[in-house]
């Protein structure tokens, strides 16, 4: 991959609500319902278990310290996991109708929706923080490069945001939490199928770059490679932006139903 | 002052809200009557700013609910009508959390919580799982939240709906006493709930306005008839056609016997008499004439319930 020049990312105003005050307690809320309910603390435990124990299965085999094996198997984890995040995040407000109560807040619904995206991904990051255990532990067998594995921290931090943004938005179509993790997750293999090597390599090659540059997953593998490219980051900030776009107006559609 | 201006809201092709325009004063106590689907919800959802209006505005002061939204948002509390709270905050966490939202001062929020907690009735509850609560409580946490920022104005959708008869009296009272200090408009179709509590009324019917005033001025409305209900022991079928002869009766019709359905039992039968004059005395003499007893008499006076009737059926 040849590095580009890093250009500076322009700020969307998405980012310009975080230091809306208000969007703070709905921030603070949102992440604390995670860890109200018994699912956070599934989540979490199966992430774990599964990611280590696919991980270190191959390890030892391979005898080489390094992270790359288990970045390769992330966005496979991250598919199953991360509607399991989202899926709840508006169904269950529009089930239990606490919609009505949160959007008559003195708050716009582009900073609810902002709210529950940054909670969503912080809790994203708190699991992944707890999986930090694996790099110290690979680093102190072998002599490690740090480039992939912080730029596999760095890759999964945006794919995962990405699948969050679209897992978000499809949760806020249905007021079924099972409809919405089904098709959350028939949502994220789509962009993820797209861009695999494997369906990229069966086409004829222009098609394959197209493909490969729509797909979710070539982007984190470069990323995951240690290659911080601003092409990769901004498609994975458009696909969140865009996605947060659509969420706000599939909100705002309770005006149309 | 809160002023609805000529509003409309359509989903699709059905139009919820046609044509609707009525004020609310400020520290008025404003009964929003109307059957069920009439419209009701749909108009306090715009006011509150959960729903724009297709075509037509509301305007609270000087602000409009187009251009204004988020400033009148902070104007107002909202207790929709099911009450829909987050189950798995605790009682405290939540009135927090909504006390944070709505910008109350950090300084603030425990005074404030306080005040609601002796205000809503909330101190045992306080530390429970919403999720745990009774529907009283959960109406009580529900008022809480809504009031937790000092709003001027309250906007109460149906809040006494599955409350017991002992809690409907409890929440009256309060609505009430809040109805002093601030603006309130509250929905319902309980008609006495109206009269305990409302200073003036505005009844919806398939998404138009049919009638607004006081209590009283839509009463006057609905008189001119007067009507006299009698039970009367020992008359038969023919009290029906005497009274009916009498001069300024226009109907007489059977409300059926005091115990059971049928008309007469044990020759007891109860009718009701529209009039236009009072004919008390004369029914009492022509009962003497001939020998009946008159077990009851009263005089109805059109009520509330009436108008409501005429209006939207």
């Amino acid at each position: 991959m040849d590095n580009e020049k890093t250009q500076t990312i322009p700020t969307i105003p998405a980012i310009r609500t975080l230091r809306h005050s208000n969007i703070k307690p709905i921030y603070k809320r949102e992440l604390g319902a995670y860890f109200n309910s018994p699912i956070a603390y599934i989540f979490i435990g199966v992430f774990l278990v599964v990611g280590n124990w696919l991980f270190f299965q191959n390890f030892f085999l391979s005898n080489q310290a390094s992270m790359r094996m288990y970045f390769g198997i992330l966005p496979w984890i991250f598919l199953f996991l991360t509607p399991a995040i989202t899926m709840r995040v508006w169904a269950e407000e529009k089930q239990s109708g606490t919609e009505e109560l949160l959007l008559t807040l003195p708050v716009r619904d582009a900073d609810v929706v902002m709210a529950k995206f940054l909670a969503s991904l912080t809790f994203l990051a708190i699991s992944l923080g707890l999986t930090l255990s694996i790099p110290i532990s690979v680093a102190s067998l072998g002599s490690m490069d740090l480039g992939p594995v912080i730029g596999g921290y760095i890759g999964a931090i945006l794919l995962g945001g990405a699948y969050l943004a679209l897992g978000l938005f499809i949760s806020s179509l249905t007021k079924n939490q099972i409809v919405a993790f089904i098709l959350g997750l028939a949502a994220c293999f789509l962009v993820f199928i797209i861009g695999a090597d494997f369906v990229t390599n069966s086409m004829p090659g222009w098609l394959g770059v197209i493909f490969s540059f729509f797909g979710i997953s070539s982007h984190f593998y470069n990323i995951a490679r240690g290659v911080l490219d601003s092409r990769d980051v901004i498609y994975y900030l458009t696909f969140i932006g865009f996605f947060l776009w659509l969420n706000v107006k599939a909100v705002e559609s309770r005006n149309w139903r | 002052m809160i002023r609805v201006l000529g509003l409309t809201k359509k989903f699709n092709e059905i139009t919820a809200v046609n044509e609707a325009s009525f004020e609310v004063r400020d520290g008025e106590v404003l009964g929003f009557l109307g059957p069920n689907a009439a419209g009701k919800t749909t108009t306090m959802r715009v006011i509150t700013g959960f729903l724009a209006p297709t075509k037509g505005t509301v305007k609270v002061g000087e602000l409009d609910v187009r251009e204004d939204s988020l400033k009148i948002r902070k104007k107002i509390g909202y207790l929709p009508e099911s009450v829909p709270l987050y189950d798995d905050m605790k009682v405290y966490e939540y009135l927090k959390f909504i006390a944070e939202v709505r910008g109350v001062s950090a300084s603030k929020i425990k005074e404030r919580i306080k005040e609601m907690i002796d205000v809503c009735g909330l101190s045992k509850v306080i530390r429970q799982q919403i999720g745990e609560l009774s529907k009283g409580y959960r109406q009580r946490v529900g008022l809480g939240q809504a009031m937790i920022h000092d709003p001027e104005i309250l906007v109460l959708d149906e809040p006494t709906s599955g409350l017991d008869p002992n809690q409907i009296v409890e929440i009256r009272s309060l609505i009430k006493r809040l109805g002093e200090k601030k603006t309130v408009i509250l929905s319902t179709h309980i008609l006495s709930e109206v009269q305990a509590t409302c200073s003036r009324v505005v009844i919806i019917n398939e998404g138009k306005i049919v009638a607004s005033g006081t209590t009283e001025e839509l009463t006057k409305q609905a008189e001119g008839k007067e009507r006299v209900y009698v039970e009367v022991k020992g008359a038969g079928d023919s009290f029906e056609s005497v009274v009916a002869n009498l001069s300024g009766v226009n109907k007489v019709s059977a409300k059926g016997g005091s115990a059971s359905g049928g008309n007469i039992v044990n020759n007891i039968a109860s009718w009701e008499i529209e009039t236009d004059s009072d004919i008390r005395e004369t029914l009492f003499n022509l009962a003497v004439e001939n020998g009946w007893k008159i077990l009851e008499m009263r005089r109805e006076q059109a009520s509330l319930e009436d108008v409501f009737r005429n209006l939207t059926t």
